[in-house]
């Protein structure tokens, strides 16, 4: 394991807010590697800069200094165009589940393979449905998330995450908004379809309760990442 | 192209399906865009017919060429000059005929209602057709007798009695001036914007309807041709033998004249022009409110596309793709509207109000402009979609 290419290769990372006088710095000197097939698990404080961190590894922002290395690519520097391809390499699971309620689970599902406009509409139907199978949700293909329990709509925002496959999920307090028994659902099919699909997580969470499908946990506290077990104690 | 064209009809159609989800938005929407066509249809429509009323008579003139004075305005106000103008035209080869013609506005006593209101009156010589008007060149023997006319039966205003009688057969008379005049016959034209419709007579009788009038003074000259001669050439030669007092126009040029007339100097070009605008723009406010709402209350939806990697440009073009559906489906019931208030129209003002083909197009791409405009306004809202907001 050790000798593969980490997945996500970050190496002296700062990162500031704000310009002139109000500049401010969040992320301090933030040095991870993560390979792939790992879950990893960020946890800490709100405001400590985790859902920062959890942005700029998804070239939803500008990295400004250091190197932060997506599979292969250097996204220190990329121009907005590069961030945009870089960010298809993602599926992305929020707290809010954000489906389109417009769209219907199936539709919402296909969005995240319409992306990459590489496979016909057929395939695409053909895909999402299967995996809408895997999140078991099979009865509920065609429901408006308006009619979906909160438990069956980040089942669907799962769905489409992982349906095209991505190298990387990206999760952000995906359990926040669930009952306890709902959210280990969430976790638990999270955790084997990745381990399916051999794909990397990075989890940010307050969730205590889940911290255990973690292959690695990392703790964030004033923009700054610790690794040692001691630090959980601290906090 | 070709797979611009694949990856069109592969896509999903989410501005479609958007716009499906919310019906109420929808109908909004598409009310404001057909409010706003039968808007712009109707001020089109007024003014194409405005403009065409104040040119029947022009347009249905039998002449090759057509002499006017050089002061003229339009058909009703056309001032006038020396009937030897017409004979001096004779003289130039080519030119086989000159006939005078007398118009002036009249009040005339509706014989049905006994009301004044104002016709033109137009004085042919009747023994060659002036116009283009089979009705009026049959009934011309008529008109040769003293203080006849022949009616207008599209004229504006409460006729129908007068009408039937006149077909019956019966003899109707009313006053112009102090003189009593015997409605001879009936002809088919259209009421105009400053006359309510007209009168054809005898150059004999137009004198004696108008004692002041000399009859050395004409209004307008018909020439007619040869066969086979040039009307430009011969038009030329005619121009250049007469003097300045008059002016030398082909029959397609006098229409021209009529219609440039109308349009420098009456506020129909500017009135409708701008009720046009104001349907224009009520349209874009429309569309823009449906529009910007819209956008906004997706915002989150559109920052996950765009976390998932879709463009920006991908996101205009839902936006885009909304508009142009909206267009379509607003135009489709706003020329349907249109039409029927056409019809209304021509039977409540006797004015002729028809849908050119090519109005149809216009107002369509005006509504395509119109939408796009709203949609162009509405993506700056975008801007707002930003992805690392959404992780919060």
């Amino acid at each position: 394991m050790m000798n593969q290419k980490p997945v996500i290769a970050i190496h002296q990372l700062d990162h500031y807010f704000g310009t002139g006088k109000l500049r401010k710095q969040v992320l301090f000197d933030i040095n991870l590697e993560i390979f792939a097939g790992e879950i990893v698990i960020m946890t800490g404080p709100s405001g400590s800069g985790k859902t920062t961190l959890l942005t700029l590894i998804g070239g939803l922002r500008s990295a400004q200094s250091g190197s932060l290395n997506i599979l292969g690519q250097e996204l220190c520097g990329a121009s907005q165009k590069e961030l945009v391809k870089a960010r298809r390499h993602n599926g992305y699971i929020f707290q809010a589940h954000n489906l389109h309620g417009s769209l219907t689970a199936l539709e919402n599902v296909q969005m995240g393979l319409e992306v990459h406009g590489t496979l016909s509409k057929g395939e695409r139907h053909r895909r999402a449905t299967e995996m809408l199978k895997q999140v078991g949700l099979k009865e509920h293909i065609d429901y408006y998330p308006a009619n979906l329990s909160g438990g069956q709509k980040q089942r669907v925002a799962i769905a489409r995450a992982l349906v095209s496959r991505p190298k990387i999920v990206l999760a952000d307090e995906p359990t926040a908004a669930l009952d306890k028994k709902t959210g280990r659902d969430v976790v638990d099919l999270m955790h084997d379809l990745a381990k399916k699909q051999g794909c990397t997580i990075l989890l940010v969470t307050h969730d205590n309760r889940i911290l255990d499908i973690a292959d690695q946990i990392v703790y964030m506290e004033d923009g700054r990442l610790a690794t040692q077990p001691e630090s959980v104690a601290m906090s | 192209m070709l797979g611009f064209i694949k990856t069109l009809i592969e896509r999903t159609p989410l501005g479609l399906l958007q716009l499906k989800h919310d019906r109420m938005r929808l109908l909004v929407a598409i009310a404001g865009i057909t409010f706003a066509d039968v808007l712009i249809f109707m001020q089109l429509g007024f003014a194409a017919a405005l403009y065409k009323t104040n040119t029947q008579y022009p347009r249905t003139l039998k002449a090759d060429l057509v002499i006017i004075g050089t002061q003229a305005k339009n058909f009703g106000k056309l001032r006038t000059f020396p009937r030897r103008r017409l004979y001096q035209a004779l003289d130039v080869p080519g030119v086989a005929s000159a006939d005078a013609l007398y118009i002036q506005s009249v009040d005339w006593r509706n014989p049905q209602t006994r009301k004044k209101t104002s016709m033109l009156l137009v004085g042919q010589n009747p023994d060659r057709p002036s116009f283009n008007l089979p009705e009026v060149n049959q009934q011309l023997d008529a008109i040769r007798m003293p203080d006849t006319v022949l009616f207008d039966r599209a004229s504006r205003g409460k006729y129908q009695d007068i009408i039937t009688r006149v077909q019956q057969g019966e003899r109707v008379t009313t006053e112009i001036g102090r003189r009593t005049v015997t409605v001879a016959g009936l002809f088919k034209v259209g009421a105009s914007f400053s006359d309510d419709g007209a009168l054809i007579t005898s150059d004999q009788n137009f004198l004696r309807l108008f004692p002041k009038r000399d009859a050395g003074a004409v209004s307008l000259g018909l020439i007619r041709l040869h066969p086979g001669s040039d009307p430009d050439r011969v038009r030329a030669a005619v121009a250049a033998r007469l003097p300045d007092d008059v002016q030398v126009l082909t029959n397609r040029g006098y229409i021209d004249f009529e219609m440039a007339e109308i349009k420098a100097t009456s506020p129909i070009g500017f009135v409708f022009g701008l009720g046009t605008t104001m349907g224009f723009i009520v349209g874009i406010v429309i569309v823009y409110q449906v529009l910007s709402t819209d956008v906004n209350s997706h915002l989150a939806e559109y920052a996950t596309f765009k976390a998932m990697g879709y463009r920006n440009a991908y996101l205009l073009g839902v936006i885009f793709e909304e508009a142009l559906i909206l267009s379509i489906l607003g135009f489709i019931p706003g020329l349907a509207i249109a039409l029927g208030a056409y019809q209304l129209t021509a039977t409540a003002t006797a004015l002729p109000i028809a849908m050119p083909f090519g109005r149809g197009v216009i107002v369509l791409l005006l509504t395509f402009v119109m939408c796009g405009a709203s949609g162009a306004i509405a993506t700056r809202r975008l801007q707002a979609a930003d992805p690392a907001d959404i992780f919060s």
